[in-house]
């Protein structure tokens, strides 16, 4: 069985909602839709306060390079353009909308009907998924039209799909693979026509044999398209290690995948491709994962983008009485929500509400040198020395050592015995070098 | 509403922490103490009482009114140099001298450079040569338990180890044949089971094996270590008794006699004072391997274990320095 070789973690998997079927969210009453929901410039506001707007209607317009448009959701009528602490824990711009019906923008598709015919053109590919404001749905939002485009010099020579989903207790892209596969694969189709490449990887972890099983079956009729079963090991859905585990390759230090050859998006993109090109459907929904050892129904729901998160939890049974966390995202990379007023964005991938036992850190005590962290680290990196040099605040000598490589996965704190806050201090450090790098550059 | 707790991501854990590490540890060691207690009876238990209490009292004196800081005693780390300590002595050590051995592990080689995980030296061992250097004839006088299976347990006759045996008599000009020969030599079932003279806990192979297992399924050690430094002891060793088996001892008995199996299962793989990446221990292993043959065979000691792993204690921080794991993704600049 593949998997990537260097470090890696095995947390207990929790999929508590795997045997969960999509069900869709009924509308909120309200939402409030973040105009920034990208990695990259911020979005230009482009309805004004009072506007009668349908669903699927541009409500914000990306200007820059990299940058994406934003929709509404639902339809309604826009109350106020004002600000909201989003999931990041940041406050951005946002458009607040008053739910009236749900009007649709004439010009999409809303038929059950799957059409596997791809008609547009490779440019035409690119720049719809530009107008329909698709971003990668694994977390990281990085626009997905930008993403086609590959560099002068460079060639792309495969597609990889990520299916890993190796955060412990998110199951919506296993969902998603089981229930709409089909449509997914036609989006892996797109994304390949849009690359110009013939061939497509999609690894999954094999503690989803019933996804795999699925997507095996039906791939007969989508020759190019493989389907990979991994081992199951954290972080293997980080592109780098994906990369590593389908192909054997090792992106470069510093470098994006491009550089090996590849270009990875998520099975969530692929869903959302296909529905931007077959359909004509802005990025407007997603399937978001609520889950939790003391919910009363771990679900998997289809989400409109700027349903608050407390609808969520209410549809799953309401808030546990012993909450002591609630987590946009998984265990490992996950950010605690400071409040359950957010709204679903983009990059929703899942809610996670942790009991209150589960919700402390470990006490801190002193660094025994065991050297587990070195070992775990995907990236091959000194965690502890890194947040030390952090700590000392000597970021220099991070960057040394290499601290940009660092991709966050949280598995050398995980695996701490001493219960030491290393990715906190490695986080830290990552931003205090990428000031000292841009203040480089101004010189 | 209660409040949300918020903090960085991870927020799950794998729940192996310090203590349970040592603990672990702890258990890896009782069946040497079993081994001990058997072959020299309750004067091995009050070894290790006296050691035990003597490193815990230290620790919760010096933290208490030295340093003044917050109680570190329930980690186990204190609990696991006291046990090595009382591992390498000999059973009939006084308790005073015991209670020096403990102050020096404490006070000296782990309170003094700031506790748990800064120590640079392995403390069990500082006090064990700080012990064997000032009270040299105490602690090179052992208790030699009767072979497996005789009918008295112990006796109070005293005598020098398998090593002392053939250093002396190596010394003397006889043959390793003519050596392992007399009827007084422990030969290499006694000393795998654990009837040979010897600080109270490296006698027996066996025990001290069954330990080393459980660590490694635990995952309080891993291999590297323990693989480096037996293969290079091993392997060396082996050559020498290739060029002249009259004159060097073979390699199973090295490694069957003196601490050469607790060196290398319990005392080299102390996390503070060894390397942190796999092939720093590598290479770290491989060097305590070397010197203790070379202490062994040409040295004025008939044992090298404890030298040994001081010795690269001591290169441990330019050992981590020049080997460091490899990075994924490394760009290879050539010259």
């Amino acid at each position: 069985m593949k998997t990537f070789k260097l470090g890696g973690i095995h947390p207990g998997e929790n999929k508590l909602s795997a045997g969960a079927a999509i069900e869709i969210l009924p509308l909120p009453t309200q939402v409030c839709i973040p105009v920034s929901q990208n990695l990259g410039a911020p979005s230009k506001v482009v309805v004004e306060k009072g506007a009668v707007i349908r669903t699927g209607q541009l409500i914000a317009k990306g200007e820059a390079f990299i940058s994406s448009n934003v929709h509404s959701s639902v339809s309604g009528k826009v109350t106020k353009i004002d600000s909201v602490i989003d999931t990041s824990g940041y406050k951005r711009p946002a458009v607040y909308i008053d739910v009236e019906g749900d009007e649709w923008e004439e010009s999409i598709d809303r038929s059950q009907d799957i059409i596997s015919d791809i008609r547009l053109s490779r440019e035409e590919i690119i720049s719809r998924l530009n107008e329909t404001g698709i971003v990668g749905l694994g977390g990281a939002t990085f626009p997905s039209h930008v993403k086609l485009m590959i560099p002068e010099g460079k060639k792309a020579e495969y597609l990889l799909i990520n299916g890993v989903e190796c955060e412990p207790y998110l199951t919506s892209d296993h969902r998603l693979m089981l229930e709409r596969g089909r449509e997914m694969m036609i989006g892996v189709k797109i994304l390949m026509k849009g690359l110009n490449v013939t061939k497509a990887y999609i690894g999954i972890e094999r503690n989803k044999p019933d996804a795999i099983d699925h997507l095996l079956k039906i791939s007969a009729e989508f020759p190019g398209i493989e389907i990979i079963p991994l081992k199951v090991k954290y972080p293997q859905g980080g592109e780098k290690q994906l990369i590593k585990a389908v192909l054997n390759r090792e992106v470069p230090s510093g470098k994006l995948p491009i550089e090996v050859g590849c270009v990875v998006n998520n099975v969530g993109t692929a869903l959302a491709v296909y529905e931007a090109v077959q359909k004509n459907k802005p990025l407007i929904d997603r399937v978001v994962t609520v889950t939790g050892k003391s919910l009363k129904k771990p679900s998997n729901l289809l989400v409109r983008i700027g349903t608050p998160v407390n609808q969520l939890i209410d549809f799953a049974g309401g808030l546990p009485e012993d909450t002591g966390k609630v987590i946009n995202g998984g265990p490992m990379m996950g950010k605690a929500l400071t409040s359950l007023e957010v709204p679903v964005v983009k990059g929703t991938s899942g809610i996670l509400i942790l009991p209150e036992n589960e919700s402390r850190r470990i006490p801190v005590i002193n660094c025994i040198r065991c050297a587990r962290c070195i070992s775990v680290c995907p990236m091959g990196l000194e965690p502890v020395l890194l947040a030390q040099l952090s700590e000392n605040q000597v970021y220099e000598a991070a960057e040394k050592e290499h601290i940009l490589d660092c991709i966050e996965c949280g598995s050398c704190q995980y695996t701490c015995p001493a219960g030491r806050p290393l990715l906190d201090y490695l986080r830290l450090g990552k931003n205090k070098v990428g000031v000292i790098i841009r203040n480089r550059g101004k010189k | 509403m209660n409040l949300l707790t918020v903090s960085g991501s991870p927020h799950v854990h794998d729940h192996q922490n310090v203590k349970s590490i040592m603990y672990g540890v702890v258990v890896a060691m009782i069946p040497a103490i079993f081994v001990s207690v058997y072959f020299f009876g309750l004067d091995s238990a009050r070894v290790i009482f006296i050691s035990v209490s003597a490193c815990l009292f230290f620790e919760w004196a010096i933290q208490k009114y030295l340093l003044k800081g917050a109680l570190t005693i329930n980690d186990g780390s204190a609990l696991v140099t006291g046990v090595l300590l009382a591992f390498n002595v000999p059973s009939n050590l006084p308790a005073w001298m015991i209670i020096v051995g403990a102050l020096v592990s404490i006070g000296i080689a782990k309170m003094s450079f700031g506790g748990l995980g800064k120590n640079p030296f392995n403390p069990a061992l500082i006090g064990r040569v700080f012990l064997l250097i000032s009270f040299p004839v105490q602690m090179t006088s052992w208790p030699i338990p009767k072979a497996l299976f005789s009918s008295s347990v112990t006796d109070a006759i005293t005598g020098p180890t398998t090593l002392g045996i053939l250093k002396e008599g190596l010394n003397a000009g006889k043959t390793v044949q003519e050596l392992m020969a007399n009827s007084g030599f422990p030969g290499y079932v006694n000393d795998m089971v654990g009837a040979q003279g010897g600080s109270l806990g490296e006698i027996s192979a066996i025990a001290l094996l069954i330990g080393a297992i459980y660590m490694l399924l635990r995952r309080i050690i891993t291999w590297h270590i323990p693989v480096a430094y037996a293969g290079s002891a091993i392997i060396f060793s082996g050559i020498l008794w290739l060029v002249d088996p009259t004159r060097y001892i073979d390699p199973a008995m090295h490694m069957l006699a003196g601490g050469m199996i607790l060196g290398v299962f319990f005392m080299a793989t102390d996390m503070s004072s060894s390397p942190m990446s796999p092939k720093g221990q590598i290479v770290y292993g491989v060097g305590a391997g070397l010197l203790t043959i070379m202490i062994r065979v040409w040295g004025a000691y008939p044992e090298g274990v404890s030298f040994a792993i001081l010795i690269m204690n001591a290169f441990t921080p330019l050992i981590n320095k020049a080997f460091k794991p490899r990075r994924f993704g490394e760009v290879i600049i050539k010259k």
